[in-house]
């Protein structure tokens, strides 16, 4: 089936490149001086593509942590808390928060007497740390309640107090169940970090719009585009295939 | 007179509307072994569980050597840890070897060295017949070596108190006895014990009291030899035809 899909989708590209005016590859051809450069243009965009998602979902999955741990206290108005934050940050799409950040965050911060300007790279990376922080959070939180009551009950019934029963108990069971998922959250962020080409970071997609802009080849940039992304995520999901099957094996 | 090793007096707790337990009175010397048997959903297990705080009761008073369990107090923490638990789903952590289950406790709670709590959880898996599955995981066991490494676990922490959840209820029935046997020896020992269980071979052989709970209340108390010739209430006697049939 895939295989039937994969085939048609050359096939209608290839007869595409070969028999009709409408297409224009010689912006990405190798072969050529100005198709190289042009290459060479897009291809520097994978720097801050994955500059911007590593420090994100590293930025995420502290600040997730932090936001589920509430949400798993006994006390009602701690997950309150988790609650409210989980919703409202889920709730807000990410080209507006990205402009919030981007625009309104320096004057909030100006207001209470921080001066700082926040330049793209930061803006866009506060922005998806705290939209994505959201998920992970919600990660953590599944992830630490999947984990048996008997486990809680044994560990008490045993004398550890709540915060030995999760850091010797829960935690190391869970962590197996959170890392794949976590990892795939990453692939999410990746995806995501394309909206910061809107306020001006050169990444993979602001590297495509500028070279649109100029050799006016939108369908050809944006399909290398699109490739651009493919590979990269292609590599990310191998890593959490693998991710998975060491988990599963330490899993007895 | 002797001070009791578990009191409940007057204990009633409620799941949102359902009474659970009703008018709980119980006292247990110290030494003595009871068996609680009685239909599922009886209280059997809610009894066991309030014992040792698993669940909190709602009204009456639960003693444990003679401190009352209220509150999150110093006494409270000592009276519980007294007491040791093991659960119909054995319960092990699945992550650490069987010989780190048993050391978890000793070196995190009782802050004993890794060599003498290695020592402490040697000797106790000698004494439920596994010194030999020391470094293995928990599912790498049967379901009856999983649940004698349970025991294990409990006695690490050297409580006077032992309670029994269903402990053979999870089992094939050729492991059942393998269980039931270290719990014989353990009976032999002197430990307080309270076994909820349908195994009426070993409630004969080590209970000193048979208890039959029903809708959340004792409804017969006597020792082994009345309870089983001559039970005092219907529905006893009904159980037990019921449950000694084959």
């Amino acid at each position: 089936m895939y295989r039937l899909i994969t085939a048609a989708g050359l096939l209608l590209l290839l007869s595409g490149c070969s028999s009709s005016a409408n297409w224009g590859w010689y912006v990405i051809d190798p072969g050529t001086e100005r198709g190289w450069i042009n290459i060479r243009f897009l291809l520097s965009g994978f720097t801050n593509t994955i500059l911007l998602s590593v420090i994100a979902a590293v930025l995420s999955m502290a600040l997730g942590l932090m936001v589920a741990l509430p949400g798993l206290s006994p006390s009602r108005g701690w997950r309150w808390v988790n609650r409210i934050y989980v919703e409202f940050i889920r709730s807000i799409p990410l080209l507006p928060m990205l402009f919030w950040v981007f625009y309104g965050l320096p004057v909030v911060l100006k207001s209470v007497g921080i001066k700082v300007s926040i330049d793209p790279f930061w803006g866009a990376i506060i922005t998806l740390a705290l939209a994505d922080s959201a998920f992970t959070a919600e990660i953590y939180r599944a992830g630490i309640e999947s984990i048996a009551k008997g486990q809680r009950e044994a560990a008490q019934t045993i004398g550890l107090n709540r915060h030995q029963t999760m850091r010797y108990v829960i935690l190391p069971q869970a962590i197996r169940r959170i890392l794949p998922p976590l990892a795939n959250q990453f692939i999410y962020i990746v995806k995501m970090s394309a909206f910061a080409s809107v306020i001006g970071m050169q990444e993979l997609t602001r590297r495509a719009n500028e070279l649109v802009v100029t050799e006016y080849r939108p369908l050809e940039l944006y399909s290398f585009l699109i490739l651009e992304y493919l590979v990269l995520v292609l590599v990310i999901s191998q890593g959490v295939r693998w991710l998975e099957r060491r988990m599963k094996v330490n899993e007895r | 007179m002797q001070q009791a090793a578990i009191e409940l007096v007057g204990v009633n707790k409620w799941f949102d509307d359902f009474q659970v337990l009703t008018d709980i009175d119980l006292t247990v010397a110290p030494g003595e072994k009871i068996v609680v048997c009685g239909p599922s959903g009886s209280g059997k297990s809610t009894m066991v569980r309030c014992i040792n705080r698993l669940e909190r009761h709602q009204s009456g008073t639960i003693r444990i050597d003679g401190v009352e369990l209220v509150g999150d107090g110093r006494d409270v923490r000592g009276a519980l840890a007294e007491i040791g638990m093991v659960f119909q789903q054995f319960n092990l952590f699945p992550h650490l070897t069987v010989l780190e289950n048993l050391m978890l406790g000793p070196v995190k709670v009782r802050g004993k060295k890794r060599a003498e709590a290695e020592a402490i959880a040697r000797r106790y898996l000698d004494r439920v017949h596994i010194p030999e599955q020391a470094d293995k995981y928990p599912g790498q066991l049967s379901g009856g070596q999983q649940q004698r490494v349970a025991i294990a676990r409990s006695l690490c922490m050297e409580p006077r108190i032992m309670l029994f959840d269903e402990p053979t209820s999870a089992l094939d029935p050729e492991m059942i006895s393998e269980v039931l046997d270290v719990m014989v020896e353990l009976a032999g020992g002197g430990m307080t014990m309270i076994v909820v269980t349908h195994e009426m071979g070993f409630a004969r052989k080590v209970a000193d009291r048979m208890i039959f709970m029903d809708r959340g209340r004792i409804v017969e108390d006597s020792p082994p030899g009345p309870f089983f010739s001559a039970p005092a209430s219907d529905r006893c006697r009904d159980f037990l035809d019921r449950i000694l049939q084959h």
